[in-house]
């Protein structure tokens, strides 16, 4: 570890900068973003058109990641379904958190018997196989992008639960929360106020890695058959290559990439984040 | 450790996965009647029935009897294992499920068994030379390995090694030309086996490596591991023999609890190359929308994660004597 001579400690974005890989993986999210975002405003074909080149056309100048059976622009296939996996990531992973600190933050703060009821809820969501779950929810009530959205989110949230719980715990009886405890705080300030700020950091961290963790859910989803058809995923754009992949492999091998490069740079940044947080990360 | 208790702690531990079953089934019955449309066409999947059948189907199930009722008929008929009809499969649910576990368990066991094997060894070569150029390596590739969809991992392989090398089969479990029984019927089937098992393999290759690795430097900086060197204990023996021993037991843990996830992976390798196991079934069973098949590998999957658990609490119990039974 190098030896510092100031005795303040260093920025965050300091130590996240020291973290080589960490910025890379930051920098290709934002490349990423940019490219869901702004891919509407220079295409040059539009995302779902079919016959705009010719069917099965390899990669090229024209059409950068290929063509399809139908003909249609691999790429600005691409972009279009990298936005909707990017929204029922973040989407998810941002409901699911708030769940997690709801349920972790009663569970922590009140204690005893709320505490012992809603950790064994937590449990009994934990043993249950998730994706399987998910399988029967999305197929029993409709394979919409708001009904995958929505059931990732419900079946996500026990991690983060646990982690605020554990947060909670430990800083409820902590001196300054007791200090506005005794200043008369209520208990909405004592929960908003003095604990929860506290307890954000490693909850960061956490959501971070879910919206990786909920790209790929979705994407297994759609590729079992369960995507949104109207609204075409990365992932679903890998269900339909599963046909026609033997003759052209551009079909599957960039919306897979795609999907790679964002769950590889989130979880990048996510180390990047530890090391922040947790000072004994940062030796190497 | 006296078999009686441990007889005792494993009686213990099913005994508590029972309300998780119950709940399994309440999902399961929850979904029949929440979910919109007619609770009978969930029962009969989206395939066409003879009005009869359905007749037949509602008085079954009593679906003009109150909602208890109704619940106490689908619990009885659960613990006895009928998992329901498929009509599509002309099949009875259970048996159809059973009939493509073994395939399942075949890619899983023989994957499991890779993984792990290389994945400690691996963890253990590089906790040995922590941050060298290996080390850093190592590490990156197995960031990636559980940052990609691990179907499209399998669509890659495919294409690679059975399309354009034509190394191995592209998919299925068997040849039709091969033998059907003996020494050839095997070579037949683990030459089939390979691709899954790879792409499969490396998840679960990525997770034990760093789960081993950040175990080992733990136990290595620990003062027992000072004295077993101060004493003159050759290296190779420390390593293996007094810090491995320690490592290995939270990565057993972590291979248990990640039981669910594993299926779930299992079940989209299979898709891939239409390995004749779970996920196959799953996959067509999602394609026909034939609900009793996906509520009956519900049932059986989530059957299998309860007792990976108990399996596990078990193991941890055997290798770790602190552990104490009540």
């Amino acid at each position: 570890m190098a030896i510092t001579h100031t005795l303040a400690e260093p920025t965050w974005w300091r130590i996240f900068s020291r973290n080589r890989a960490s910025v890379a993986g930051a920098v290709v999210l934002v490349a990423l973003f940019a490219l869901a975002i702004f891919a509407p405003v220079f295409l040059r074909f539009e995302p779902g058109r079919i016959n705009v080149g010719p069917s099965m056309a390899p990669p090229g100048l024209i059409h950068l990641m290929g063509t399809d059976e139908l003909g249609r622009d691999v790429f600005s296939r691409a972009t279009a379904g990298l936005s909707v996996s990017l929204m029922v990531g973040f989407g998810a992973a941002t409901i699911s958190t708030f769940l997690g600190i709801v349920v972790g933050g009663l569970a922590g703060f009140f204690g005893r018997r709320t505490d012992a009821l809603l950790m064994r809820l937590t449990e009994v969501f934990q043993v249950i196989p998730r994706f399987f779950l998910a399988v029967l929810l999305v197929a029993f009530f409709g394979a919409s992008i708001l009904n995958i959205l929505v059931t990732i989110a419900v079946l996500s949230w026990p991690e983060i639960a646990r982690l605020v719980r554990g947060e909670f715990l430990s800083l409820r009886s902590r001196q300054f929360v007791d200090a506005a405890r005794v200043a008369g705080a209520s208990r909405m300030s004592l929960i908003f106020v003095e604990i929860l700020p506290n307890a954000l950091g490693p909850v960061v961290v956490n959501a971070t890695l879910m919206v990786g963790q909920a790209m790929l859910l979705e994407a297994g989803l759609s590729y079992l058959g369960l995507g949104d058809p109207t609204k075409a995923s990365l992932g679903q754009m890998l269900q339909e290559a599963q046909q026609i992949m033997r003759s052209a492999w551009w079909t599957t091998a960039f919306p897979g990439l795609l999907i790679f490069l964002c769950v590889l740079s989130l979880n990048l940044v996510g180390d990047g984040l530890t090391d922040i947080l947790n000072p004994r990360s940062r030796e190497r | 450790m006296p078999t009686a208790s441990l007889l005792l702690y494993v009686g213990g531990r099913l005994a508590q996965a029972v309300p998780i079953l119950f709940i399994i089934i309440l999902i399961n019955f929850a979904l029949i009647h929440a979910a919109p449309g007619d609770p009978v066409d969930f029962l009969i999947g989206a395939t066409e029935a003879t009005p009869e059948y359905i007749e037949s189907l509602r008085r079954e199930f009593g679906l003009d009897q109150p909602l208890w009722v109704q619940l106490a008929t689908y619990l009885s008929k659960i613990v006895q294992f009928d998992l329901g009809y498929s009509l599509r499969f002309r099949e009875p649910v259970l048996s159809l499920i059973l009939s493509r576990m073994p395939a399942t368990l075949l890619l899983m066991g023989t994957a499991l068994l890779f993984s792990s094997a290389v994945g400690i060894l691996l963890g253990v070569i590089a906790a040995r030379r922590p941050y060298s150029a290996g080390d850093y390596a190592a590490t990156f590739v197995s960031l990636a390995g559980y940052s990609m969809p691990v179907f499209w991992l399998g669509q890659i392989m495919l294409i690679v090694f059975a399309l354009h090398m034509a190394w191995f089969p592209t998919q299925g479990m068997y040849s039709l030309r091969a033998p059907s029984q003996g020494f050839g019927r095997i070579l037949d089937v683990a030459h089939h086996l390979v691709l899954p098992a790879i792409t499969y393999s490396f998840y679960h290759l990525a997770l034990i490596y760093r789960l081993t690795r950040v175990k080992m430097q733990e136990v290595m900086a620990l003062d027992f591991i000072t004295t077993a060197r101060a004493k003159g204990v050759a290296e190779g023996r420390v390593v293996y023999r007094h810090a491995l021993r320690n490592a290995i037991l939270p990565v057993v843990t972590v291979i248990g609890l990640n039981f669910g996830f594993m299926l779930a992976g299992s079940v989209l390798t299979e898709t891939v190359f239409a390995w004749p196991g779970m996920g196959r079934l799953l996959y067509e069973a999602i394609g026909a929308r034939d609900y009793p098949v996906l509520m009956g590998l519900f049932v059986v999957l989530s059957v299998m994660v309860i007792c990976a658990n108990v399996l596990t609490d078990v193991t941890y119990a055997l290798i770790d004597p602190r552990v104490v039974y009540r």
